[in-house]
């Protein structure tokens, strides 16, 4: 086997007369982190779903490390931590109750095992502590404990960011790089933000109506579409210069909209500046979500 | 290798001390007994009062007497007249042991509590713990985790039911400890030995007393208490079903809630309708074809009373596995 730890191929879920999901397919690499990004509704939660045998597709096959989570649930659910949506644990019992009854439910994994991950989800203070007192972080890092208790190559994480505050966020960000990096694993992760996406995959899938759309380094995607925002007066002088060097050029109220073109843009400010036009911004942006599903689409449907 | 079933077990049960469902129950059934205890004693204070200070011992010898005269006599039947040697065996064994039959001990008050809660109280306290069994994973949200585990779901079923099975025992265990030992407090805690009359059978709508006789008490009350545990275990059953099938557990508790009250209605009003003996609910009062009570419909004994009720329960458990190990979890 190749390094391909989480391959998707041909999903498809059908409801009553609907397909939800049609025909997905995509691989993950040992290591990497990938993006699922798409808006609310798209059918991101449903595949996850579906990858983690919450539901049965209606075609199609998953396979985890090799092994089909259809015919060899136990030993591809072995291979997989997950959290699916919110981290719901048992708020009744410990951080530390919660990982020994999940640990129950595996084999091969010890109380030694247990005190690593705590250590690693740096919860060891209040491990000890009933779940119910817990922050939303916490809890979440306490899901991502339970998904790491067996050793999992494969790590599948629902909107993980979704409800933390912004220091939270940013300490789960590098909390899964590393996971990815140093560990090895590959992590799949949810999201309907392309900023989240952007700090924290290698690659992603956009998916929109049940459909990957688009499968890409982030990188490339991001480049691919960035944007220069301008301002400058005067506006019909800029605007007559720009035109003639840029391939597009959109105005927009008081603003005129260029592609980023990293090698040519300090060339076209210097013309500007050349022909006295006073340039009072230059903002670099990356595309927004709805921007790129324009872009993908041909501009004829945004989902809702 | 996925782990054992006994492993799913513990934490199952973990779960049911943990969330101190099983405390509640404990706490409820300690109540209910201590209530019916001091019920029972005001009661029994107040039957002595108006009988005053009669010694019951003359009493008990000239009803014995009276039912000796009876049985002398040339007009009466063949089957009334062994029935009275029945009941004098009965008085004379109250008699010749000291033992009031007015004043019962714990183990008289055990059995007639026992009696009288087989159909609502004994399985609305299985239903605290099995009405929630599987909906509280889905409204915590839990049966996400649950179901993705390496392991499959029929076992993860399994070792809630068999929690079930465990929790019904330790029930009726708690009850009967609780009636035995809260009750002593007033009755004394003799009598174990006491005669109780059984053998009724039912003949086309007749009670047969042909074959009563007396057994000791503690058989009587290891009868009841098995009766008592399948009547507890095919409710909680129904009840855990309605909790895989619902997510809300007060809609599941409610559902069968009203199915167990409209069962005592239904066997006092409806014994013209027959086809309402299929039911479980009117099912439930297995006690009473012990004690000789005639039965709300016509065509019902104990033996076709076990049998509709372990249809239903095997229905449930079918329909329990296929459903949750087929179902899409959204």
């Amino acid at each position: 086997m190749s390094d391909i730890t989480l391959s998707v191929q041909h999903l498809t879920k059908r409801i009553g007369k609907r397909d939800i999901i049609k025909n997905i397919s995509f691989e993950l690499k040992s290591g990497e982190v990938f993006g699922f990004l798409g808006p609310n509704g798209a059918g991101k939660t449903t595949t996850i779903r579906m990858l983690v045998g919450l539901i049965k597709p209606t075609s199609g096959q998953i396979f985890i490390c090799g092994y089909d989570v259809k015919k060899d649930f136990s030993k591809a659910m072995e291979r997989l931590g997950c959290i699916v949506e919110n981290p719901e644990l048992y708020p009744y019992l410990t951080g530390w109750e919660n990982l020994q009854y999940f640990a129950r439910m595996l084999t091969n994994t010890d109380d030694k095992r247990i005190t690593e991950v705590v250590e690693l989800i740096g919860l060891t203070d209040r491990i000890h502590d009933k779940v119910k007192t817990y922050s939303l972080g916490m809890r979440q890092r306490l899901g991502i404990g339970q998904a790491l208790l067996s050793r999992p190559k494969v790590l599948i994480l629902d909107e993980p960011t979704n409800g933390l505050d912004p220091s939270g966020i940013r300490e789960m960000r590098q909390f899964i790089r590393f996971l990815a990096k140093e560990e090895g694993l590959s992590v799949l992760v949810s999201s309907h933000l392309l900023s989240e996406i952007q700090l924290l995959c290698d690659r992603v899938s956009i998916i929109l109506d049940g459909k990957i759309i688009h499968t890409e380094s982030v990188h490339t995607l991001l480049t691919q579409n960035e944007k220069l925002i301008w301002r400058f007066t005067p506006v019909e002088k800029g605007l007559e210069i720009l035109k003639k060097l840029a391939p597009s050029v959109i105005v927009q109220e008081d603003a005129v909209i260029t592609p980023y073109i990293e090698e040519e843009v300090s060339q076209w400010s210097r013309l500007l500046m050349e022909a006295n036009v006073n340039i009072k911004e230059m903002n670099r942006q990356i595309p927004s979500l709805e921007h790129l599903f324009l872009e993908l689409t041909g501009g004829d449907s945004v989902g809702e | 290798m996925t782990p054992s079933v006994n492993k799913l077990i513990y934490n199952e049960m973990l779960k049911l001390v943990k969330s101190k469902r099983l405390l509640v129950v404990t706490i409820i059934i300690g109540i209910m007994i201590t209530m019916f205890t001091y019920a029972q004693h005001r009661e029994m204070e107040n039957v002595k009062k108006r009988i005053g200070d009669t010694d019951w011992r003359v009493t008990l010898q000239q009803s014995i007497v009276d039912m000796q005269n009876r049985i002398g006599s040339s007009g009466i039947s063949e089957e009334f007249r062994s029935q009275l040697k029945v009941r004098i065996d009965q008085s004379q064994y109250y008699l010749d042991n000291n033992i009031n039959p007015q004043e019962p001990g714990a183990p008289t008050f055990l059995r007639v509590f026992l009696d009288n809660s087989i159909q609502l109280l004994l399985p609305l306290m299985v239903m605290i713990i099995s009405a929630d069994m599987v909906s509280s994973e889905k409204s915590l949200g839990t049966i996400k985790l649950l179901l993705t585990r390496p392991v499959r779901r029929w076992k993860i079923l399994l070792s809630k039911y068999i929690t079930l099975l465990l929790s019904v025992s330790f029930i009726l265990f708690i009850f009967g400890l609780f009636s035995y030992l809260i009750s002593g407090l007033f009755f004394g805690y003799a009598g174990w030995t006491a005669p109780i009359l059984t053998g009724f059978t039912v003949q086309a709508g007749e009670l047969n007393t042909a074959n009563v006789h007396l057994i000791p008490q503690w058989q009587y009350i290891l009868m009841i208490f098995g009766l008592g545990w399948f009547v507890s275990v095919v409710v909680g059953t129904l009840s855990f079903m309605f909790s895989v099938l619902i997510k809300s557990t007060a809609a599941g508790m409610g559902a069968m809630l009203a199915f167990l009250i409209s069962g005592s209605i239904i066997s006092s009003i409806a014994s013209s309708w027959e086809a309402a003996k299929y039911f479980f609910m009117v099912n439930l009062r297995l006690t009473d074809y012990l004690q000789g009570n005639i039965p709300p419909i016509e065509g019902m004994s104990l033996p076709f009373s076990l049998i509709v009720l372990s249809i239903w329960g095997v229905a449930g458990i079918i329909i329990s596995f296929l459903v949750f190990t087929k179902k899409d979890v959204y």
